[in-house]
């Protein structure tokens, strides 16, 4: 809650906003006033959609994730980590003389090495992501748009938030009407 | 327009344009994201749950119940109510766990390789193919867990610090079991579970009653379809898949190990690994088939799985159970090549010895019978394709009591030979895991979304981003 907020929100001289959501019908036409949003310098804005759109990605002038890094980083960890607890149980804490064969047997390592690879990685891939998502968040303020629930089935929003410095409550909404969608909402925080 | 081709919902529809007249569709055309987002969130939420599924999930969950018996009885009088011994020491119990293993592969195998292969039309059968995959894996872990012998004490399998001052031998293949089982069902759960977020939102959206919108209303952890969250959320999905990928051939081939690491003869061969995958991939799909076939027929969703999916699955069949067949005649040109005479034995033992009639129904099951898939005609066979899924169940069953049984009941000296014969229990076990596993498929069906909600909407045409309006709108 940075001050901006509130001083927007005294501006407008409305109850909390959050911002402004316009409703559209089809993909294409969300597409296409993501990019106008963004170009007008709009940049706190985001699109809701009931499935993955790739070019919402360019339109809205998104960065990439550093989800893959922190997915690499999990399983390097597991594979360093499950060698080691190998080694280490195997060689120094349990060692276990078997026909004089080596203790640090490494090629019986691997399979577990792995496993433990895979294991770290994909954990890693599912709490990074949504972590980086901020989920589990069981209040947002898009909900509070009763047709916002038509975001999981067939329509498509994009809102733009109080906190964006160029965001003026008329001056957005008029902006949003020339993007003919199907309606545009205020949204309370 | 060269990245249209590139992206995953599109690659569908220029395959579409490419494919010979006359391939069916992977969705029946006429759908809008609104009717199949209606047409699968309403077998969950409005529909009646027909009569076959209280008939199917009672005598399903009673054989599960038959399961819990058994376990009980074993658990309170040892597994010597199990009819294997000394030298056979490894009978129903693992073949049963490879057995089930194989079965859930399919089901990783469409997830994630067909989904880096960008083959659209898994879109459909994915989700419930998960599914079968986790319940699998579920029915698969419990022969190792209560063969055991004190289930109880099975985490001492897991390397922890005990006051025994012991640690696990990490240097045999079932702790590499361990390992792959554990992480393979994990990472099973992630990649279900992760795929399902979306369409809990959606089920959350259009519950009506109070309980549906706050149960899954807790499971969609607030998703709310930002393009932000979904960027992440197709990275994530992706890299899942990159990583169970190498993990789906990993885990058959640890199981493989357990034989091919150890000297009995019949086990002790390179052929293993490869086979064991391919096998598993075998059963699997045809386990795919045994279950979408019902279930596209009794729920009416002959739009989203059609006969494009039904022919590519007899396909992969088809395949897979070559390459099986060619196992076969390796191990047996191996054993002859090696002219050691223990090995040299095992495939007479086989095919003349006292288990003779299982190992030819295993060749009539999973080598000559699927011969007939080459034919068109009988891959457009819902009804034929249904039968033969179940005879390629059974001779993939058989396989694996062929590789067990035979190879462990007259190994190096006769005066150590002896015969296995399953008891009540052993087949009581068997059966009861189908139940469970019915029983949490029939749950399943019921309260979650078979077919991937989400993923279904992207195939569709109208999902298409127009370019061209796009830029006259003055975007790009």
């Amino acid at each position: 809650m940075s001050s901006k907020i509130w001083e927007v929100r005294k501006v407008a001289g409305h109850a909390p906003l959050y911002g402004l959501i316009a409703e559209f019908e089809d993909p294409t036409s969300l597409v296409a006033a993501a990019h106008q949003a963004h170009s007008d310098g709009y940049r706190c804005l985001d699109a809701y959609s009931p499935f993955p759109i790739e070019e919402l990605h360019d339109a809205l002038g998104m960065h990439h994730t550093r989800l893959p890094l922190i997915v690499l980083i999990g399983g390097v960890v597991g594979g360093l980590g499950g060698y080691a607890l190998q080694y280490w149980a195997s060689a120094i804490a349990y060692p276990v003389n078997i026909g004089g064969k080596p203790l640090h047997s490494w090629p019986a390592f691997i399979p577990i090495t792995f496993e433990c690879t895979i294991l770290v990685a994909a954990l890693s891939a599912v709490f990074g992501m949504l972590a980086l998502n901020g989920l589990p968040q069981p209040y947002h303020p898009v909900f509070n748009v009763a047709r916002f629930a038509l975001a999981s089935r067939n329509r498509f929003f994009l809102c733009i938030e109080s906190r964006d410095p160029k965001f003026d409550l008329e001056g957005t909404r008029r902006f949003l009407e020339t993007l003919s969608p199907r309606e545009v909402t205020t949204v309370a925080d | 327009m060269a990245d249209d081709i590139v992206r995953g919902r599109d690659a569908g529809e220029s395959e579409e344009a490419l494919a010979p007249v006359g391939t069916p569709p992977v969705i029946a055309p006429g759908h809008t994201f609104s009717t199949v987002t209606d047409k699968i969130s309403a077998i969950v939420l409005t529909r009646k749950t027909p009569l076959g599924w209280y008939v199917g999930f009672g005598i399903a969950f009673m054989l599960a119940a038959l399961l819990f018996i058994s376990l009980a009885n074993l658990v309170v009088q040892g597994i010597g109510i199990w009819g294997n011994n000394v030298p056979v020491g490894w009978a129903f119990d693992i073949t049963n766990l490879v057995w089930w293993i194989g079965i859930g592969h399919a089901g990783t195998l469409i997830s994630a390789i067909l989904l880096l292969l960008k083959q659209t039309w898994r879109t459909s059968i994915n989700r419930f193919a998960e599914a079968m995959t986790l319940f699998a894996v579920a029915c698969a872990g419990i022969f190792p867990l209560f063969h055991t012998g004190r289930p109880w004490l099975a985490y001492w399998l897991f390397p922890y610090p005990n006051t025994m001052g012991v640690w696990p031998q990490f240097r045999s293949p079932l702790m590499w079991d361990v390992f792959a089982i554990s992480t393979y069902a994990t990472v099973s759960f992630l990649f279900w579970f992760i795929g399902l977020i979306p369409d809990f939102a959606t089920l959350r959206d259009r519950s009506q009653h109070r309980a549906g919108r706050i149960i899954y209303g807790a499971l969609a952890m607030g998703w709310r379809g930002s393009a932000h969250h979904w960027h992440r959320y197709e990275t994530a999905y992706l890299l899942l898949a990159g990583l169970a990928t190498p993990l789906v051939v990993s885990v058959h081939t640890v199981i493989s190990f357990d034989f091919s690491i150890g000297i009995v003869p019949g086990w002790h061969t390179a052929i293993f690994p490869p086979y064991f995958v391919a096998g598993a991939i075998y059963s699997g799909f045809a386990m795919v088939l045994t279950l979408a076939i019902p279930i596209r027929a009794v729920y009416g969703l002959e739009d989203f799985i059609t006969m494009r999916h039904l022919q590519n699955m007899a396909k992969v069949m088809l395949v897979t159970g070559l390459i099986v067949a060619y196992g076969y005649g390796t191990e047996a040109f191996i054993a002859w090549y090696s002219a050691d005479k223990y090995e040299m034995f095992v495939p007479v033992n086989r095919a003349t010895g006292p288990y003779w009639w299982t190992y030819w129904m295993l060749i009539l099951c999973n080598v000559i019978a699927p011969q007939v898939l080459w034919l068109k005609k009988a891959r457009t066979n819902v009804i034929l394709l249904f039968v033969l899924s179940l005879v390629v169940n059974v001779g993939m069953w058989l396989e694996r009591f062929v590789i067990i049984v035979t190879s462990l009941h007259r190994d190096f000296l006769p005066s150590s030979w002896g015969m296995y014969a399953p008891t009540f229990w052993d087949w009581s076990t068997f059966i009861g895991t189908i139940g469970l596993f019915l029983s949490l498929l029939f749950l399943f069906l019921r309260f979650l979304p078979m077919i991937s909600i989400f993923e279904m909407r992207t195939i569709l045409p109208e999902a298409k981003i127009d370019e061209d309006v796009v830029e006259d709108l003055g975007g790009a």
